[in-house]
């Protein structure tokens, strides 16, 4: 029997999870949120000073420096994460950055700009899941489950004027995420592309934002872990299923 | 044969050199090496991601430039991280053959070894002066960070390229315990697991700490293998009993994998598993074993030779890299065909100008089926209440449908 389905569905208990960008906003309320529900977590964000931060706050989650965004920087973090928990199950791939490119028009977007945009929000990602394949398929393999988690938005399917190099690469990876799913599925092994919805975090610190419409950072975690609870015991119960729908 | 010295993993034009159950011996793209399974059968990988296990640095002492190769570690539990041995070179570098390298200053106990980010003591010498007992200093999280950030993939004067460590992961790599590549994966796709899964081919995995293929002395070379840890799931356990149980075969991807599980299917890997899977609970799930399984799941040690006298208990067909006759890995496939075979093999390997090492072609060798098998067989069948299905284990390659 899977680990978590051994109390209920939305505990975590004795899941090895991986969070990107896990110092702040979302990825942070999601570091709290598994520890919470007894997963074992490590997270990865670039800056040390942050990552040592939160480690202080939260000692048993495993903190690693690195970057999604250089090619180097991969391998490296992909060792630290499965030689630390001993596997993975559960990859969030939730680091992000609006970049110099942030509220502009299509127009006024320098061609570098959008490059810098999808090397780090597109391959990123997809170099992190390809690295830690191995070891998410090892898991479905013993039956633990597996899930990959993409952090998306609504403006990877709506056209927002002046968002167009977010809502480019969040278009690319919401994509990349459905074909994976379906190419994986046999592995066992279950890719969401979630939209934890608008947020008050550093990310959306916009001018016309108000905080008071925005979702808060803890609810959303608790949400998308929820998801992925219910993707584990899916990946669990049903190896083989070839579609899942992926929601907005 | 002729040094592959490129790091490419799946080159097109990689070759398969096929030894059938009979000794007849055929040539094939190694791209189709699912076309010479059946249904029925099941594959087995070893899914070891591979530790950049070279780390340079400096011997405390002297000042002296050194370069340590972690060769062995006892457990694969991940905060198990402090206590390695190593084999110690002097100054240089992968492009100086090892038998060249200089040794290493006069190492002993105590003496501290500074690796980049890393520390490490020297708890003793072991069987040779080189050989050294290491004990790294800090958590298991400023161990794994200083790997991670410090250390290169082992390689040797063939590869005329620095490897990263993508070079090295194949495209199963899982639990980095490895010290060099389980490289008979590389010929591995995902691609490929997917056409085994549709032609009723199954796929599963152990974890073994695949160790060093050379040091460059020969009296440690004639040590290797070094004793090998590794970890079988009850998902195999399972998959090759219930495999062995309907008839189909056990396909071994690498000499690791065989190590692995012949070890586990013997007296010796039986009385180890029971004791150590406390301390593999995490790996099995927790869940009680299954005391009648082909092989015992949990974690075990793998200490023997297999050689042309071995018997094999587990393994029917082997997918391996193409070997030089005067190495273990050679003497392993002695266990599965017999000597004329494997030298008319190694010399069409010459002739048809085969690759070797880590990153070249390949060999798909069949156990022949000798009289005193089929009675080990009979015996095993009583012993764990299999049915033999009498079944010919081999028909060369399926049609492409």
């Amino acid at each position: 029997m899977a680990r978590h389905l051994e109390n209920n569905l939305n505990n975590l208990n004795g899941i090895r999870a991986a969070i990107t960008g896990g110092t702040s906003g979302l990825g942070l309320a999601l570091v709290r949120e598994f520890l919470r529900r007894g997963a074992r977590v490590a997270f990865v964000a670039r800056t040390r000073e942050h990552v040592e931060s939160v480690v202080r706050a939260h000692p048993r989650a495993h903190g690693i420096v690195g970057d999604v965004a250089r090619k180097e920087d991969i391998y490296p973090i992909a060792l630290q994460i499965i030689g630390n928990l001993g596997g993975l199950d559960v990859l969030v791939n939730n680091a992000s950055s609006l970049g110099p490119a942030r509220l502009a028009l299509l127009a006024d977007t320098e061609c570098e700009d959008l490059e810098l945009a999808l090397a780090t929000n597109v391959l990123g990602p997809f170099r992190l899941t390809k690295a830690l394949l191995g070891a998410l398929s090892a898991s479905a393999r013993e039956g633990h489950g597996s899930v990959v988690l993409n952090v998306s938005s609504d403006a990877a399917v709506s056209p927002y004027p002046q968002w167009g190099a977010y809502g480019a690469r969040k278009a690319a990876l919401h994509h990349m995420s459905r074909i994976w799913n379906d190419e994986l599925a046999s592995e066992g092994i279950r890719v969401l592309s979630l939209d934890p919805g608008d947020m008050d975090t550093p990310l959306h610190a916009v001018p016309d934002a108000d905080p008071a419409t925005l979702k808060r950072p803890d609810t959303a975690a608790r949400e998308l872990a929820d998801a992925i609870a219910t993707a584990l015991s899916a990946s669990f119960l049903a190896a083989q299923t070839t579609a899942v729908e992926v929601t907005h | 044969m002729i040094a592959a010295d490129r790091p490419m993993q799946r080159p097109h034009d990689a070759r398969l050199l096929v030894i059938d159950e009979e000794g007849r011996i055929t040539h094939a793209p190694r791209s189709r090496f699912v076309d010479f399974l059946q249904p029925g059968d099941l594959v087995i990988a070893n899914d070891a991601a591979t530790l950049p296990a070279s780390l340079r640095g400096v011997h405390g002492p002297t000042g002296a430039e050194i370069e340590a190769r972690l060769v062995w570690r006892a457990s694969l539990h991940p905060a198990d991280v402090h206590t390695f041995s190593a084999v110690v070179f002097g100054a240089g570098d992968f492009r100086t053959r090892t038998e060249d390298r200089p040794p290493p200053p006069t190492l002993a106990p105590g003496d501290r070894l500074l690796l980049g980010p890393l520390s490490a003591t020297i708890a003793a010498i072991l069987d040779h002066p080189r050989l050294v007992l290491l004990r790294f200093s800090g958590s298991p999280e400023s161990v794994w960070e200083g790997l991670a950030r410090h250390g290169r993939p082992i390689q040797y004067a063939h590869m005329t390229t620095p490897l990263a460590m993508w070079d090295v992961w194949t495209p199963i790599a899982a639990l980095p315990v490895a010290f060099e590549p389980p490289s008979a994966t590389f010929a591995l796709d995902w691609r490929s697991i997917r056409t085994m899964r549709e032609r009723d081919i199954a796929f599963a995995t152990i974890t073994l700490a695949a160790g060093i293929s050379s040091t460059g002395d020969p009296a440690l070379d004639r040590c290797l293998p070094f004793d090998e840890p590794y970890r079988i799931s009850e998902a195999t356990a399972s998959a090759i009993h219930r495999v062995k149980g309907e008839g189909g075969r056990i396909i071994a991807i690498g000499t690791t994998v065989v190590r692995a599980l012949e070890h586990a299917a013997s007296r010796d890997g039986s009385a180890r598993g029971s004791r150590e899977r406390e301390g593999a609970s995490e790996a099995s799930g927790g869940e009680a074993p299954r005391a009648l399984n082909v092989v015992r799941a949990g974690d075990g040690i793998a200490n023997q030779r297999i050689g042309p006298a071995s018997p094999l208990r587990v393994v029917d067909a082997i997918l391996s890299g193409t070997h030089e006759p005067d190495g273990s890995h050679y003497q392993m496939l002695r266990a599965f065909m017999d000597d004329a075979t494997l030298a008319a093999a190694t010399a069409a390997l010459e002739t048809m100008g085969y690759r070797t090492h880590e990153f070249g072609d390949s060999v798909l060798i069949e156990r022949k089926m000798a009289a005193s098998h089929i009675s080990f067989l009979v015996q095993r069948v009583g012993d764990y209440n299999l049915v033999c299905t009498g079944r010919n284990l081999c028909s060369g390659p399926r049609e492409q449908s």
